[in-house]
């Protein structure tokens, strides 16, 4: 089982903390995004995000303008999942739409800190650190075909026959 | 059992009678994007359908980054003009329109009764019209245009009514700015908003589209205004589509019903870093800014630049302060042009922009230095979003703007009428 850190953060984390306007509407590779992954809000996180590490943060993360950067960025940096309280409603699709995991769990975010353990297994549908074991609320059963394909790329040319 | 708007639009589409909380997957009337477009190409040849759906649907306003301010830029609208040119597409709009969100309903596209989804946050503004619009992902509008589908959640909706009548000096933006402050920026997550109430009647198109506008600041899915004779008339005279207006039933269920009394009400600011971190203007009056912005989609419109104007009127914008002036549109620009506005606020000083984003998004057009402090009539307040991190955005309405600016710090508007 594969462990990583935790990296913890308070509520509204809008996108333009996550992925600066400025790189909006420049076309650029997904390294590239990952190196201003959270820019605005945490500089040490792009230069310090190691693959498999979690985002714990609070209430409606992801708030603010649509751009699906703010999410690619973060799984382009490694991020294995986004646990919060709740998430903005774009976030989350697009989120879905591009294979990041986003999960909505209280007890969690309430519970862990920056630089705890953190395993996600998404089988099971629980967080562990540690001794300490979280269920997270489950995704809505119509976006799981999306997930499960790997995307919404994927599942609409599996559904167009491509 | 009555249904809201948003679930009568949605079953109409989905063909069944349907609930809050359900999902459907739809045909939308129409997909909007902007400059995102040429990520979105890039998406859709990802899929490896040579052709989309229904070029017909498809509305692409280049607005963020116009004119391009550097080569990358110069070359996604290359790329955009290329794939409208190969597909087609009957809806584009080059860069001399202005911001999506204002050329599309002049355009005669934001009708009631449609459902419009757009790659923009602020798709909710069309609301305004009483359509079903709300703002999706880069992705997804890849996979509308080689699919014409999407799924949505059908929203819950939570009504806001208003009463009263404005005083002199506050406007639809303080009411916006006062309802976000108080309900906090993730109380509409997921959610239709209703605006209503006997004071929604009243307001102008243009005002609704500012509170339609910044319903995505409270996180909703989508914001509306029931149809009126004024909805009506605006659009019959930019459109000879036919449309079907759809209004929530008197026995709706809504999640909460709130209740705002507009003449109880003053000027409104949100303070640095989130929208809902709201105070009167009395509260930070005095703090020295460096620039002004007024316009974009959200309070960019002709009455917006007139009460500008008329603060502005025959006087000199503060010498520490830059006011920057950005039309919501090409068509805005000369009726203001017209009408004498624009040599108002020139001879007082203001930098009159082309139409378009401008800073809003912290692309070009007069970002910030560290330090620096912008009031702006515009929809968001994250730290860094128009330049630098150590930055700050106040946001207000064009009256709040105009006064600001004239005095070099911030200022009630009240007191400059």
């Amino acid at each position: 089982m594969s462990t990583g850190r935790v990296w913890k953060y308070g509520d509204n984390v809008n996108t333009d903390v996550i992925f600066p306007g400025r790189y909006t509407y420049a076309l650029m590779p997904l390294e590239e995004m990952a190196r201003h992954a959270m820019e605005d809000l945490d500089p040490e996180f792009a230069k310090s995000v190691k693959s498999g590490d979690v985002i714990v943060a609070g209430k409606n993360f992801g708030c603010g303008s649509s751009r699906e950067q703010a999410a690619a960025c973060l799984r382009a940096a490694g991020v294995k999942a986004v646990v919060a309280k709740s998430f903005a409603r774009i976030y989350f699709r697009n989120a879905i739409n591009l294979g990041l995991a986003v999960l909505q769990c209280d007890e969690a975010a309430d519970s862990l800190a920056s630089g705890d353990e953190i395993d996600v297994d998404f089988s099971a549908g629980t967080i562990t650190s540690g001794n300490r074991t979280f269920k997270f609320f489950p995704l809505p059963e119509s976006v799981i075909g999306i997930v499960q394909a790997g995307g919404l790329i994927e599942y609409t040319k599996k559904k167009l026959g491509l | 059992m009555g249904q809201t708007f948003s679930e009568k639009i949605l079953g109409r589409k989905a063909g069944r009678v349907v609930r809050a909380g359900e999902v459907v997957t739809i045909s939308p009337d129409y997909c909007l994007s902007h400059d995102n477009s040429a990520a979105i190409i890039g998406e859709f040849k990802k899929i490896g359908v040579p052709q989309v759906k229904a070029p017909e649907k498809i509305i692409i306003i280049l607005d963020h980054i116009v004119p391009a301010a550097d080569e990358k830029y110069a070359q996604n609208h290359k790329t955009i003009r290329e794939f409208v040119r190969e597909q087609n597409l009957p809806h584009f709009f080059d860069i001399q329109h202005g911001v999506c969100h204002q050329v599309l309903p002049e355009s005669g596209l934001a009708l009631p009764g449609k459902v419009i989804v757009g790659s923009d946050s602020h798709t909710t503004t069309y609301g305004a019209f009483g359509a079903f619009a709300a703002g999706i992902g880069r992705t997804e509008a890849a996979s509308i245009w080689a699919t014409d589908e999407i799924w949505l959640r059908v929203p819950e909706t939570l009504r806001v009514e208003f009463h009263g009548r404005f005083p002199e000096g506050v406007f639809a933006k303080d009411a916006v700015l006062k309802l976000i402050g108080d309900q906090g920026a993730d109380r509409g997550n997921y959610e239709a908003i209703e605006f209503a109430g006997p004071a929604a009647g009243e307001f102008s198109l243009s005002s609704r589209m500012t509170l339609a506008n910044m319903a995505a600041e409270m996180g909703a899915k989508n914001g509306y205004f029931e149809p009126d004779a004024l909805t009506i008339a605006w659009v019959k005279a930019r459109t000879l589509q036919e449309f079907e207006v759809v209004l929530s039933d008197p026995g709706a269920t809504y999640e909460a019903v709130l209740s705002y009394d507009l003449s109880k009400l003053e000027p409104q600011i949100a303070c640095p870093h989130t929208v809902d971190n709201v105070k009167p203007v009395s509260a930070v009056a005095g703090k020295p800014v460096q620039q002004v912005l007024i316009g974009t989609c959200t309070n960019g419109r002709l009455e917006d630049l007139e009460i500008a104007a008329r603060i502005l009127k025959g006087r000199k914008v503060h010498p520490q302060t830059r006011a920057l002036v950005f039309p919501a549109s090409r068509v805005v620009f000369l009726e203001a042009l017209r009408k004498g506005t624009i040599e108002i606020l020139s001879e007082a000083g203001c930098v009159i922009m082309n139409p378009g984003c401008g800073p809003c998004l912290g692309a070009h057009e007069g970002l910030l230095a560290a330090g620096e402090t912008v009031v702006s009539t515009s929809n968001r307040n994250f730290r860094g979003r128009m330049g630098n991190r150590d930055s700050e955005i106040y946001l207000a309405s064009p009256a709040t703007a105009a006064a600001t600016a004239l005095e070099g710090k911030i200022t009630d508007p009240r007191t400059r009428l």
